[in-house]
């Protein structure tokens, strides 16, 4: 088992992903490079957080078109595991590898705290262990983080159970004051729908120590190597 | 006349330093080489004719017109020190820790385990307030390189930020109870020998300084308007727009390039409103024997050229010329401000930390103040040799760019570094990686000059030394100011009265309330390190990811203390912010500064600046706490007037246990509330009440009366709290700790409460002193703790063996929020109301329609 952080210039959570699953999770994990053309002998690929490419034109939109993201999406498409954080789900977006874009926060300024988000399915690999509508506090930490998509995608999402974190209080009600950005629905984080993909705007690599304020983001990196396993045991 | 002196002064000051720059407005057809160079040319780039006698001497002939720009750049205030050489000689910066002190990018300590912490702090003043945004970005994007340029990767970034007032004082301003309401409340300082009062300001010659929009007949016909004592509404929004500015640049800077934001303070005084103040603190971790200087070696090494492209920005001076001008055309020629960008600086971080690896890299150093000039010069002048450049090798934004505009643009985002002959390629492979330029642009040499060849010419040849090392230096007059006559002190309320809606209203003041509204635009988590966040301590504590031990930070200055007394003011800063990081578990073991002060022309600036270098050495010295270096930013004034004396200390602190570090959050009911003092008795109620808490936060929020003396030092009480602290913390006898600084207290009592899940406290004090002076003075060398009831024994015996008093103010509790003095309730609220008077007061002032609106 073997997990890919990409390094984008601009990304700078890729080496807290990597010390999450490399150094807390023991997993053996590596950088690839942007201009890396394959991503073979990965099992699961995480794109970090950051400003790939320095994000000036819009998030995520320059880093769709690099090299490796040709590779992500063909990955993608075989049906592997793809993890987009923060960035990492804007790109996502951006592919076109999830439904819906991230716009702007509502309050247009950039937001940095803990929040809560429930998971809304378990039906992923990447929240395959969390219990429904478990509550997870996690961090966030960006000024793009505005879920958007048309009211048919939305009641597609609603649908196919694609909406997979959804920001609550902390006793798991949805309000409107625990949506920090303005998403719509008050969607955190999305899959496609093989599932296969996901993207969410707190950051479960940030929360995986209690000494730094909480480690439910473990509930989702866990889930992942978890699936991994049980995957290898089907293939094998 | 005056006019055109003042601008002489300013840019001149700063420019360097700052990257203001008024645009050459020679003839087009004239090149650099062209332009005659006369005293009077020398003069109009701020260099006096002792100093022109100097430039010829050291030459042995006239200065070409791309000389006299270099010289003029680095024998600047900024980039010299040539005011403030003489008093910082009385800075302590040795210690067995210290493995660089001042005179390298930045300074470095041994913080064990092989490693070392770069750190240092700067200004980006008259930037942030030309262009509040990209001046504070730029000035994140500053220290940072100072920070990586040593080979440190960059962890942790403070922000010590002073703001005009962003709510009217007066209205706060309220009589005594049960006195009768005086007549009208004069709440403009009363400094000594600096009264300008508001009223006055309009009638001083033109603006010195021009920024955020606004002329300099429109600022003075501003200042005119004012009422005595009163800020006006305008003045409110503009203050309120630099601070928005200046947090989203910082934001905009350190959140792109990944580095987290955990702290740092901000204050509110109308001295700022024309001349607000951005200092940045960044800290960074290297191995040790990864450590980079800024030390040119090897006769024939290539110099390379590193990062963005060379444009027209930063460059100073040569505006001088057309000063005539200046006044007719102020718009477009209003001094300009360079734009940085975060996700180049990223990638030359990479590009550089990776290249160091390689071994190939022998020396290296920002272009920061004064560009191509100072690295080359200063690379050389370390390493005893000379440095040749060609200019036309540069990367250049744009075509037909002068010698003097290359050599002294400030652009952002540029390094140069000398390599290893041979291996050049090893190094220029790196960069390439990172999609930067980079290009040999020249040699090291042997003769000790700087050399720069521009269209196979040679456009300027200066000893290296001499340029860097033999400037002016000056001893410049000190005078005190004159004393103020029939000072107003403050006026106590009746004993027992109830203070609890002043107590309401200084927790709503801005420079008490919480900073939420701030720090939550930063990342302050990036690289998962930060144990402490903003608002969770008195310090901001990052770990060291591979180690045990954590690192903690904190930045103060009090410029109102300062004003009253700069030596005490000075003297409280360091305290502080030592005592501060003794709160989060830490021992202090090393400090920087930023010195912000009015012009060093005047003998009551100078005199304010020697106090205070003063002030800051015996505090250092006794408390065991060499300063490694930072930075003297002169010229903080603007229609004449200068801004309060503010030098900010950063005390930098280690913890060797990461899991023993300290938050201010009460923990669990039933805990003791306890006051650790290091005064060792009662005396900590000042003799002369009034006078001190004169110029406490109360005394300005509630009376709108700012005057008295700081509250008095000692410093031999501060380092046995300190040390106590530090002892408790690391056995782990605490829950949490917390100083008793702005507010006095019942704001550090109530703050400790806001900070926890919900808790509450109940106190009970007696004293003597007056009623207010006890629940809301400042002075020093005390600490609320909390601690089980299973530690207080213990707690009382350590804090016995270094000799700081323990007083029982009472218990974690729920519900009301109570404080008894003498038996009879003085405060008594339910947390969620004070709490929300706090946490939202900011949130309220800021999200009004003058900004845009923040959910």
């Amino acid at each position: 088992m073997k997990f890919g952080v990409v390094v984008f210039p601009g990304s700078n959570c890729d080496h807290d992903a990597w010390y999450a699953l490399g150094q807390v999770l023991r997993q053996p994990v590596e950088f690839l490079w942007h201009q890396s053309e394959e991503v073979k002998g990965f099992d699961a690929i995480l794109l970090p957080g950051g400003f790939s490419y320095g994000d000036y034109l819009r998030t995520g939109a320059i880093a769709r078109f690099s090299p490796v993201m040709r590779a992500v999406e063909k990955f993608a498409r075989g049906g592997g595991l793809v993890l987009g954080i923060c960035n990492g789900f804007q790109i996502l977006c951006e592919a076109g590898l999830l439904p819906g874009v991230l716009q702007r926060n509502a309050g247009l300024r950039f937001v940095c705290k803990q929040v809560h988000v429930r998971v809304e399915t378990t039906d992923t690999a990447f929240t395959a262990t969390a219990r429904p509508g478990q509550v997870l506090q996690m961090p966030i930490a960006h000024g793009d983080g505005n879920y958007f998509c048309d009211q048919a995608t939305l009641a597609d999402l609603e649908r196919n159970h694609q909406i997979v974190f959804r920001y609550t209080a902390a006793d798991g009600r949805e309000e409107a004051a625990a949506n920090p950005n303005g998403s719509l629905a008050n969607i955190a984080g999305v899959c496609n729908r093989e599932r296969n993909v996901v993207g969410l705007m707190p950051h479960p690599e940030r929360a995986v120590e209690t000494a730094l304020g909480s480690d439910d983001g473990l509930v989702v990196l866990r889930s992942l190597i978890e699936s991994l396993t049980r995957r290898a045991v089907v293939s094998a | 006349m005056d006019f055109v002196h003042c601008t002489v002064e300013n840019p001149q000051a700063e420019a360097c330093a700052t990257g203001v720059f008024i645009r050459l407005s020679a003839p087009k057809s004239m090149l650099d080489t062209e332009i005659k160079v006369t005293p009077e040319l020398a003069a109009e780039h701020g260099l006096t004719a002792e100093e022109y006698a100097r430039i010829q001497k050291i030459l042995g002939r006239d200065p070409n017109f791309t000389e006299l720009g270099i010289f003029s750049v680095m024998w600047s205030e900024h980039c010299s020190y040539k005011s403030s050489k003489v008093h910082l000689r009385r800075l302590p910066t040795r210690g067995p820790q210290v493995l660089q002190g001042p005179g390298e990018n930045a300074g470095v300590v041994d913080i064990g385990d092989g490693l070392a912490a770069a750190f240092k702090m700067e200004s980006h003043n008259h930037p942030s307030y030309v262009e509040p945004f990209q001046g504070a970005a730029t000035g994140v994007g500053g220290i940072l390189r100072d920070i990586f340029t040593m080979g440190a990767r960059p962890i942790a970034v403070l922000d010590s930020l002073r703001f005009g007032p962003i709510t009217s004082v007066a209205s706060g301003a309220k009589a005594p109870e049960g006195t009768a309401r005086s007549a009208r409340l004069k709440s403009g300082p009363t400094s000594p020998g600096l009264t300008s009062t508001a009223a006055n300001l309009g009638d001083s010659h033109s603006a010195s300084f021009v920024g955020a929009g606004f002329s300099p007949s429109e600022q003075a016909a501003k200042a005119r308007a004012l009422a005595p004592g009163g800020v006006d509404e305008e003045t409110i929004a503009r203050n309120r727009r630099i601070l928005d500015g200046v947090v989203r640049g910082i934001a905009h800077y350190g959140n792109c390039f990944g580095v987290p934001t955990v702290g740092g303070e901000v204050q509110f005084e109308p001295g700022y409103s024309a001349n607000p103040l951005v200092n940045v603190l960044a800290l960074g971790i290297a191995k040790k024997e990864d450590l980079f200087f800024a030390k040119a070696r090897g006769v024939g090494n290539p110099v390379i050229y590193v990062g963005a492209k060379t444009g027209r920005d930063g460059i100073h001076g040569a505006s001088l010329l057309a000063s005539a001008e200046f006044t007719e055309e102020s718009q477009q020629k209003r001094p300009n401000v360079q734009v940085g960008d975060p996700f180049m600086e990223k990638l030359l971080l990479e590009a550089c930390l990776e290249a160091m690896r390689t071994g190939a890299v022998v020396a290296i150093q920002d272009m920061g103040a004064a560009g191509l000039t100072s690295s080359s010069c200063e690379m050389a002048s370390r390493g005893g040799l000379g440095i040749e450049i060609e200019l036309d090798r540069v990367p250049q934004r744009e075509p037909g760019m002068t010698a003097y505009e290359m050599m002294l643009s400030e652009s952002q985002e540029r390094m140069l570094l000398v390599a290893e002959r041979g291996r050049e390629q090893e190094v220029l492979k790196v960069f390439a990686k990172w999609g930067l330029d980079a290009v040999e642009i020249g040699r090291v040499t042997e003769d000790g000059l700087v050399r720069v060849r521009h269209r196979q010419e040679i456009v300027a040849e200066i000893p290296a030394h001499a340029l860097a090392e033999e400037g002016p230096v000056y001893q410049r007059p000190l005078a005190p100011p004159a004393a103020v006559a029939n000072e107003r002190l403050v006026e106590f309320s009746a004993a027992g009265a109830d203070l609890t809606e002043n107590f309401r209203v200084l927790l709503a003041a801005p420079a008490i309330a919480s900073k939420r509204w701030i720090w939550e635009q930063y990342d302050y988590m990036v690289r998962t390190n930060t144990l402490e966040a903003p608002g969770a301590g008195d310090a901001a504590v990052v770990r060291i990811k591979g180690t045990k031990r954590a690192l903690a930070l904190s930045s103060d200055g009090n410029g109102r203390w300062c004003r009253l007394d700069p030596f005490l003011g000075a003297q409280l800063a360091v305290a502080e912010a030592a005592r501060n990081v003794a709160c989060a578990g830490a021992r202090p073991m090393a400090a920087t500064n930023c010195l912000n002060f009015g012009s060093p022309e005047k003998p009551e600036v100078m005199w304010q600046f020697s106090r205070a270098v003063d002030g800051i050495a015996e505090a250092c010295t006794t408390l065991e706490i060499p300063i490694t270096g930072g930075n003297v930013s002169f010229y903080n004034e603007t229609l004449g007037r200068s801004i309060d004396p503010t030098p900010v200390l950063g005390v930098l602190g280690m913890i060797e246990d990461a899991s023993r570090a300290l938050g201010m959050a009460f923990l669990a009911e039933g805990d003791y509330v306890l006051l650790l003092d290091g005064n060792a008795s009662e005396a900590s109620m000042p003799e002369n009440a009034a006078k001190e808490f004169s110029s406490s936060e109360y005394s300005r929020t509630i009376r709108g009366v700012e005057s008295g003396a700081p509250p008095a030092v000692n410093l031999a009480a501060e380092k046995r709290l300190i040390a106590a602290l530090a002892a408790l913390a690391s056995g782990g006898q605490l829950q949490s700790a917390h100083d008793i600084s702005d507010g006095g207290l019942a704001v550090t009592l109530a703050e400790s409460c806001f900070a926890s899940n919900g808790f509450s406290a109940r106190a009970t004090v007696t004293s003597k002193g007056p009623d207010e002076a006890v629940l809301f003075g400042e002075r020093g060398a005390r600490a609320i703790v909390s601690v089980t009831p299973e530690n207080v024994a213990a707690v009382r015996r350590i804090a016995a063996q270094y000799e700081v008093a323990v007083v029982e103010v009472g218990r974690v509790s729920r519900g009301e929020f109570r404080i008894e003095l003498n038996g009879k309730a003085v405060v008594s609220a339910e947390i969620p109301s004070l709490a929300d008077a706090w946490s939202g007061a900011l949130e309220r002032l800021l999200s009004r329609n003058d900004l845009r609106k923040a959910e």
